[in-house]
């Protein structure tokens, strides 16, 4: 196609705000404007595609549209991470769009308009946070993600429903305004620029101690990676209907979250440097300790979405830790388990949602037996549990193994047994959940079994991603070889 | 004859711009009285606004580069006459002022029309120019006394204008009388250091004053001088425990009066202080005496943490937003308290950002108390429904207010942080993000309210008429502009902050 790089960018972002205003102004045609979305959504996963088949995995010139003050650019560009990161959003948004119109209107949800506005302006602001060149570009965005999922979280507008919105605001803001924005303004007095540059802004700039306090503003002022003790976020946002939970709190937010983590990491701090001054090694450490602590705090709930989402809280450690590790072989699992992380987790919670949609049930005790009635759901679980467990042949696996191979470059025995004991912590916690749907069976439902799918709508897109697990198991070397360059030292 | 013509080597009417710019408005305003046209008042005080912004900006572009002009009145050169002095530090704020109005007006005629009975408009036309004139003389002129005047032409306006809000609530008038007192007390420390100056140096002429109290050497008279005039241009300003005057006068003032004042009049005071330090009294004068660290600092520290505290608990949107621009002020007073080029820009564009960002914000508290009846919280009930644009921009300038980036709000916590940063001054820089996070929360206050609440089903509001709304997004708008492209509010301010901190030797 003969489309250049520069509008493919611009594209990618112009899109979905084109969706924000196509929902607001045709707010009472439902068909009309959940279709034009769908096909807002495909165009733009075809535009990242061009950008991909334009580029590659180069990193290309940054397109500076304005400067906002001197010296900081709001700007855009291509490098590799952030391909992979608008190539994942887009292409879920499409499966997602799917299933929410599913959700919606089988759960007979109000504000339809409102809900796909802004969730097509979140799109909008992941897009313009994968693309960014520098980390000026990349904070407006994030917090444009941040207020544009508010009123998602916020939706059903019930107390529970304000209160967890409130939780998630004020988690996310005070953390990106009293900590992130300060880590920013720090690295551009010391450097004099923000652009994400190859190995790395920092070095001769600053040293010792005060290079891993700088570091401790951004990882813990970047919220959105949750790491403990600043995750508190994440289950209250749980109150939010769940395909926002499906591809907001499983992939967007969160994995923009860690995708700065590991922009940080790559291109403010760069991994050379991380690893000669040993500022990361506590960042390690605490990613070590939120990895297995939320896992055991996972085992305890019994709220299905409460689970998933410690569980994804310990996962998001897992990028947070392959960052910390400073080594290639870390930088490029952490970028690997972005991927393989988001088709696992969105793909449990569109069945947490399907089984929402067809019984209300929101409990796993209640669950019991369930599985029978809902083969295709239960089934679509099963694999996306075992992708996040790091079975083979799923997808999972390679991500995880790329981990431990990075934790014995570096020699940290330790770290190995955390990601072993996290894997059983994942067994234990997520495989009572598909064998109580398939084995136990429910008193009360002594009765023949019913089936109870609902629309194909509803249980077609997770059986897709969790299809998509089983691909990525295959293709987890290609996307290696993508990401390589970011483990470049320079 | 002759002589004369030696001042006024060219006549055109390019060189009279800076009288014509309070001209235009002091004129107007007694022809709106003397015409008696209910019709025609607003229309003439539109034009004189939009003239004078015209002026304002052209009188900006001629200083951008860091000259100065200096118009003699009357022909008479300074000291003895009169002298009016622009440069970028003022036409800055020449172009806030004369702009917000001027967006105002259109806003203010079916605000005023519902706030206030039909008899008492005309006057009211003619009372919002000289005000503004007022506003405009005191930032415009290079004369102490002609300063004095001027406040007092501004101050005496704005009463009546804030006790025009008893139509709707009798406490409008004993918020007027607060406000004349204080401001009453704060012209009279005012004038008296002005006195002692003259006292001192035996001129009015700014610059000339500057001249012979850097050769002085360092008198009581000058120090008591300093100290009146800070406290009583503080009062206008409302530096913190000299703001008690503001809540109550913006919140019974009628809306579009609220909104003009405090995109302007707390501008302008803050400007006068400036000025006076600066330029009248030397920045080495400043260095020497401890009113930056003992009384500017703690004072602007108190007023981040303590008005903003004050902000959540409110129940009243509009007092509220009173209870914020105290806090705000704090912020342009943390920035003259660094001492720095980059403190002043910062205190330079946070003064134009908030102007705009306020202005705004009570304009939208405008819409609904048309609509809705009251701005209490329990007015708003639901509103982002019934009235989704006039709610899409109050959301807009609360974004602005706390900062968060790609609004004009941000540009000016960002280059506060920096000037902090470059100070040194670390626990400052957290204390400001600190404060912006009070700010969070009494804003997110205001937008739960407009659209997680049910409104009364009997209460349903109308939208606003497009008279109040386009206003409302122009200034909305702005607030995305000038967080977006900040160039001509960087240049403007960067150069006031450098012509202000080379004291006389910058108006030379």
């Amino acid at each position: 196609m003969g489309m250049d790089t520069s509008t493919a960018i611009l594209l990618s972002m112009i899109l979905p705000a084109v969706a924000v205003v196509l929902n607001l102004v045709l707010r009472h045609r439902d068909n009309l404007r959940d279709g034009l979305t769908f096909v807002i959504a495909a165009a733009t996963f075809a535009v990242v595609l061009v950008i991909l088949y334009n580029v590659g995995n180069q990193t290309t010139a940054p397109l500076v549209l304005f400067e906002v003050l001197p010296g900081l650019d709001l700007a855009f560009n291509v490098e590799p991470l952030g391909l992979m990161f608008a190539l994942l959003a887009s292409g879920l948004w499409i499966v997602t769009h799917i299933y929410a119109i599913g959700y919606m209107r089988t759960n007979k949800e109000d504000n339809h308009a409102r809900f796909f506005a802004c969730f097509s302006f979140a799109i909008f602001s992941v897009m313009g946070i994968a693309f960014a060149a520098n980390m000026f570009t990349l904070f407006l965005f994030y917090e444009a993600l941040t207020l544009s999922t508010y009123p998602l979280v916020a939706h059903k507008g019930t107390p529970e429903a304000i209160k967890g919105a409130r939780t998630y605001l004020g988690v996310l803001i005070s953390t990106s305004i009293g900590l992130q924005l300060v880590a920013i303004i720090w690295t551009f007095g010391l450097t004099g620029t923000l652009d994400f540059t190859q190995g790395g802004i920092l070095q001769d700039h600053i040293a010792g101690p005060m290079a891993a306090i700088l570091l401790a503003l951004y990882a813990f002022g970047i919220g959105k990676a949750a790491l403990m003790p600043f995750h508190r976020w994440l289950p209250a946002a749980m109150v939010a209907p769940t395909p926002v939970s499906a591809l907001l709190h499983a992939v967007a937010v969160v994995k923009a979250g860690v995708f700065t983590m590991l922009k940080i990491g790559i291109y403010i701090f760069g991994i050379d440097f991380l690893a000669t001054t040993g500022a990361s090694v506590w960042l390690m450490w605490l990613a070590a300790f939120s990895i297995v602590a939320a896992s055991v705090i996972a085992m305890t709930k019994d709220n299905l979405k409460a689970r998933l989402a410690y569980s994804t809280i310990s996962q998001l450690s897992y990028v947070t830790l392959g960052m910390a590790l400073a080594t290639s072989m870390g930088i490029v699992g952490g970028g690997l388990h972005v991927v393989m992380h988001a088709m696992g987790k969105i793909t449990l919670f569109m069945c947490a949602g399907s089984i929402y949609v067809a019984t209300h049930k929101t409990e796993i005790s209640d669950m019991s037996g369930l599985g029978r009635a809902m083969p295709i759901t239960f089934g679509a679980f099963l694999i996306g549990a075992l992708s996040i467990i790091g079975l083979p042949p799923l997808g999972g696996s390679w991500s995880k193994w790329m981990l431990m191979m990075g934790a014995v470059d570096t020699g940290q025995m330790v770290i190995i047994a955390v990601l072993l004991v996290s894997s059983l912590l994942n067994v234990a916690y997520l495989m009572p959940i598909v064998g109580k749907g398939f084995f136990i069976r429910d008193n009360a439902a002594a009765a023949p079994v019913k089936n109870l799918e609902t629309s194909p709508l509803v249980w077609g897109p997770p059986a897709i991603t969790a299809l998509g697990c089983l691909v990525l198991f295959f293709f987890a070397g290609y996307i290696e070889a993508f990401l390589m360059p970011l483990g470049a030292s320079n | 004859m002759a002589t004369e013509q030696l001042h006024h080597t060219a006549l055109t009417l390019v060189d009279h711009l800076p009288i014509l710019e309070v001209l235009v408005p002091f004129v107007a305003a007694p022809l709106i009285v003397v015409l008696g046209s209910r019709k025609l008042a607003w229309p003439i005080a539109f034009v004189a606004s939009a003239i004078s912004f015209v002026i304002a900006c052209l009188l900006l572009l001629q200083v951008l580069d860091g000259s100065y002009i200096s118009y003699h009145i009357g022909g008479w050169a300074p000291p003895l006459g009169i002298e009016y002095r622009v440069d970028a530090a003022n036409a800055f704020v020449l172009f806030l002022v004369s702009g917000i109005s001027t967006v105002i007006l259109p806003y203010a005629r079916a605000s005023l029309e519902a706030e206030i009975p039909r008899r008492s408009t005309t006057l009211l036309y003619a009372l919002y120019l000289l005000c503004l004139t007022g506003l405009l003389g005191v930032v415009i002129t290079g004369d102490a006394f002609n300063v004095f005047v001027f406040l007092e032409i501004s101050s005496l306006s704005t009463y009546v204008l804030i006790a025009q809000g008893s139509h709707r609530d009798k406490r409008a008038l004993t918020a007027a009388y607060d406000y004349l007192v204080m401001g009453t007390i704060g012209a009279t420390f005012f004038v008296i250091g002005i006195g002692f100056l003259y006292m001192a140096t035996g001129t009015l002429n700014m610059a000339d004053m500057a001249e012979r109290i850097a050769v002085q050497s360092d008198s009581r008279t000058i120090r008591a001088a300093f100290a009146f005039i800070v406290v009583g241009v503080g009062l206008k300003v409302a530096i913190y425990p000299l703001h008690l005057w503001l809540p109550n006068a913006y919140t019974f003032a009628p809306s579009a009066i609220t909104a003009f004042l405090a995109g302007t009049a707390t501008k302008v005071a803050i400007y006068v202080l400036l000025r006076f330090m600066f330029s009248v009294f030397q920045p080495g004068f400043v260095a020497q005496v401890p009113t930056l660290e003992v009384i500017i600092l703690p004072f602007a520290l108190l007023a981040m943490f303590g008005a903003s505290l004050t902000a959540i608990f409110q129940r009243d949107l509009k007092r509220m937003l009173a209870y914020s621009s105290i806090a705000q002020i704090g912020y342009m007073l943390l920035g003259i308290a660094f001492f720095s080029q980059a403190g002043l820009m910062a205190t330079m564009i946070q003064l134009f950002n908030h102007g705009i960002t306020k202005a705004a914000l009570f304009m939208g508290v405008g819409a609904f108390v048309l609509r809705a009846g009251g701005s209490f919280y329990h007015h708003l009930n639901g509103l982002g429904k019934s009235m989704p644009w006039t709610s899409a921009a109050m959301v807009i300038a609360g974004m602005s207010l706390i900062g968060i980036p790609g609004t004009a709000g941000f540009i000016s916590k960002w280059l506060l942080v920096q000037a902090a940063l470059d100070a040194g001054w670390w626990p400052i820089a957290i204390l400001i993000v600190a404060s912006s996070l009070l700010a969070v929360i009494y804003v997110w206050r205001m937008i739960e309210t407009l659209y997680l609440t049910e409104s009364k089903a009997e209460l349903q509001a109308r939208q606003a008429p497009m008279s109040m709304l386009i206003p409302l997004w122009i200034m909305a708008l702005a607030c995305i502009y000038f967080g977006l492209d900040s160039d001509l509010t960087l240049s403007a301010s960067r150069t006031a902050a450098e012509g202000l901190l080379a004291g006389s030797t910058g108006m030379e």
